[in-house]
């Protein structure tokens, strides 16, 4: 636990003194929920009566945190090519504590900006209540755990920083368009159906969505999948990615 | 009694038709200072990496401290220091941070959010690596403000941090001025004739290997001396270790001819 909580520690120190990445990393989701959301606002608001701002707000915090994760497991590959993992590495510590940290250090990274986002988003009329804030929470942290899963097994297959970073912006950006995020995703020709359903940030989304508007009656037009579908469907590839990922990641590191 | 037994370990990377390692046997004794010298591209990284654990070898045995580096590679690990060629620090963080980091994972504290929460026993320790590294405020230090060689000097420092058997440094001095590493040879000495920790060493200083207790030549891979300096230059009839280090490699190169008589009763390679 000790080994766990003080690599955890280290991904956070490092976000908070790099001023740069943290305002990018806030400016990014607000420019979706105010532009994009009131872009849609009179289109998405006459066919299905949702409040688009809101729905932009819910998506987008939810892939904020997917994103934050995957993006922060990629700094693996910087420690390897600056030596630092091998510092890491030959310590005396498990591999999936050694995992477990940066997953638990990229989440607190993730958690912090998510919150941070939702304080300068609430100013720009998104109707979430406390209550539902609340039941997000832990919807919201599955998000950063499959998002710091899939980061993981991107990486893991990669040879170098530059490969990972356009391989990882290939793989995140479809799946803001057809994961729902700032649309619920209803019907889709048959080819993007199935991009969608293998497109883990879009279970993300719908279960984010899903805490937010429990109880509304635009729940039917927010929710496309079901929270138990999502949760499942998470809960798997949340295992399978993981252990994936960490056995690649030792296999590259220790059989170059 | 041997801390490090190496044996007909070979290493070779994926996709290559060579061996990085070839057939290299040698042990290292309790509190010994031993040297991996060799040209650039000779094996000494890979040798070292395999004996660290961070690389698994194709074939052949290694053990540290009586632990095999394949079956118990933990115990290994927790029984040797290591400090990487390239820097290995996290610039990031303060010096403070990067010595607490390594203390937690290596189990030597626990865990605490800040420098002034962690026990007064660690708080005493880096009070005193402060004084060894000469910095006023490790706490408060960025670790890139710290010249090259005091960052060489405090990996070394870390390294040994949690009293290893064996400390592996892989050419700690490349790169650094020459009053650096005479600062860094002075405090090495003094580490192992206070504690009596065995080194492993790679370098292509002849000045530095002259200062082992063990050299062991490699070049492609492969063992071509192993023995003490003063033997090394007696078989090669050379009265400096430069003298008999080239005579050796310009032998290897010419097929042989000139080499002295190989490998000593140490170990040795094919």
């Amino acid at each position: 636990m000790n080994a766990l909580l003080t690599i955890a520690q280290r991904d956070l120190t490092k976000l908070l003194r790099d001023r740069l990445r943290l305002g990018v990393n806030l400016i990014f989701p607000l420019m979706l929920v105010v532009g994009l959301g009131n872009v849609l606002r009179p289109t998405l608001g006459k066919a299905t009566g949702l409040d688009a701002v809101t729905v932009a707000f819910t998506g987008v915090l939810a892939a904020t945190m997917f994103q934050s994760t995957a993006a922060g497991m990629i700094s693996l590959v910087e420690d390897r090519e600056t030596d630092f993992s091998r510092e890491l590495f030959v310590a005396p510590v498990s591999r999936f504590v050694l995992v477990g940290g940066k997953l638990l250090g990229e989440t607190l990274v993730a958690a912090t900006q998510g919150a941070l986002v939702v304080l300068i988003a609430l100013p720009f009329g998104i109707h979430i209540t406390g209550a539902g804030l609340a039941l997000a929470a832990g919807p919201l942290l599955l998000c950063c755990l499959v998002g710091g899963a899939f980061g993981l097994a991107t990486i893991a297959a990669l040879p170098n920083q530059r490969s990972a970073m356009q391989i990882f912006q290939f793989l995140i950006i479809p799946q803001y368009v057809l994961g729902g995020v700032l649309v619920p995703v209803q019907t889709l020709p048959v080819y993007l159906a199935v991009v969608a359903a293998i497109s883990p940030l879009r279970y993300g989304v719908d279960l984010a969505r899903s805490a937010f508007y429990a109880g509304s009656p635009h729940y039917r037009q927010a929710v496309t999948l079901g929270p138990w579908i999502d949760v499942v469907v998470l809960a798997g590839l949340l295992t399978a990615l993981l252990v994936a990922g960490v056995a690649l990641f030792e296999y590259r590191e220790r059989s170059r | 009694m041997a801390v490090v037994e190496v044996r007909d370990l070979v290493k070779r990377y994926r996709n290559r038709t060579v061996n990085a390692v070839d057939h290299v046997s040698f042990d290292v004794g309790d509190g010994e200072l031993f040297c991996l010298l060799g040209p650039n591209g000779a094996g000494k990284t890979t040798t070292l990496s395999v004996l660290t654990t961070i690389l698994r070898p194709t074939s052949g045995s290694v053990r540290i401290a009586g632990w095999d580096v394949v079956g118990h590679p933990g115990r290994v690990r927790g029984a040797v220091g290591i400090v990487f060629q390239g820097p290995s620090l996290d610039l990031n963080l303060t010096a403070e941070e990067n010595l607490r980091l390594h203390a937690i994972l290596y189990g030597l504290f626990p865990w605490r959010p800040s420098y002034r929460l962690m026990p007064a026993g660690y708080r005493r320790r880096v009070s005193e690596l402060a004084d060894i590294l000469d910095v006023v405020d490790l706490a408060r230090t960025p670790v890139r403000e710290l010249s090259g060689g005091t960052r060489r000097k405090f990996e070394i420092v870390r390294a040994l941090m949690h009293s290893p058997r064996v400390l592996f440094l892989d050419e700690p001095t490349t790169g650094l001025d020459p009053e650096s590493r005479r600062s860094l040879w002075g405090y090495l000495r003094g580490v192992q004739a206070a504690s009596g920790t065995t080194i492993v060493l790679t370098t292509h200083y002849l000045e530095e290997a002259e200062q082992a207790d063990v050299v062991c030549v490699v070049d492609r891979g492969a063992v071509r001396e192993l023995d003490s300096p003063a033997n090394l230059k007696r078989r090669q009839l050379q009265p400096t270790l430069e003298d008999a280090y080239l005579r050796l490699l310009d032998g290897d190169a010419e097929g042989g001819d000139g080499a002295g008589d190989g490998a000593g009763d140490r170990g040795g390679g094919r």
